[in-house]
């Protein structure tokens, strides 16, 4: 079964729709058990955010993601595998990421979509700048040490 | 050589991309980064700091120990900050 899915990876500026993305990987088939999605969405940090801007390196950021979706699809035993990443900038309360994984039981839908994140916070190619609600440009976002340990738990 | 910066190490290097000429001594990524710090000021500042700036060759990550010879493409900048 590994290496059989096809993971779907989108780097796009627009917005994304969960419930069809769902759809796209469970639509016309009875074998899926267990769907997992998780979203990602930027916070306004107590008032403080107007905007994240989300800058990326074009063609990488595709083919990361895409190695970090491949090695889920060998690890974990899945039916289908979605990721999408928005860059650009964005509002609190709008959609940064997704990832859908689905499987016929939920141990490994949830266990290879907890990992996407994961890897995804510490290897894809994104960073984040704030903009305040006063008008100023805030900093970049620093990288946080908790998520480079929560990539390292799944290190073999 | 083409080598691309992003977020903080872009604003300031003052540039989003270039194409430089290495000379032979350069060969590893360690080096590359001290070469290019010795460029001009605000290499220095954006490069101060060369053990937290990440890399990536042709678009994958390297380490610092990683050769760099046939590169077309090399890429520095922050620790990630998606998802």
């Amino acid at each position: 079964m590994s290496g059989a899915v096809r993971p779907v990876v989108r780097i796009q500026a627009d917005d994304f729709d969960t419930a069809s993305e769902i759809a796209a990987l469970t639509t016309g088939r009875s074998d899926i058990g267990a769907v997992v999605t998780f979203s990602g969405l930027c916070r306004d940090e107590a008032g403080r955010l107007a905007a994240l801007e989300l800058e990326h390196y074009p063609g990488m950021a595709e083919a990361e993601i895409g190695r970090i979706a491949a090695e889920a699809a060998e690890r974990w035993p899945l039916q289908g595998v979605t990721v999408i990443h928005r860059y650009g900038r964005i509002k609190p309360g709008d959609n940064i990421v997704l990832v859908v994984t689905a499987s016929t039981h939920r141990q490994a839908a949830f266990e290879a979509a907890s990992f996407l994140m994961d890897y995804l916070k510490s290897r894809a190619p994104f960073w984040k700048k704030e903009h305040g609600v006063d008008g100023s440009e805030g900093g970049w976002v620093d990288a946080k040490e908790a998520d480079d340990e929560a990539a390292a738990r799944w290190r073999r | 050589m083409k080598l691309v910066y992003f977020a903080w190490v872009r604003e300031r290097i003052g540039k989003p991309y270039e194409d430089v000429d290495l000379p032979a001594h350069v060969t590893t990524v360690t080096e590359l980064l001290s070469w290019l710090r010795s460029r001009g000021e605000e290499y220095e500042h954006a490069l101060q700091h060369p053990k937290i700036i990440r890399v990536a060759i042709d678009q994958e990550h390297v380490g610092h120990d990683e050769p760099i010879a046939g590169a077309r493409e090399i890429a520095l900048f922050p620790p990630m900050t998606g998802g």
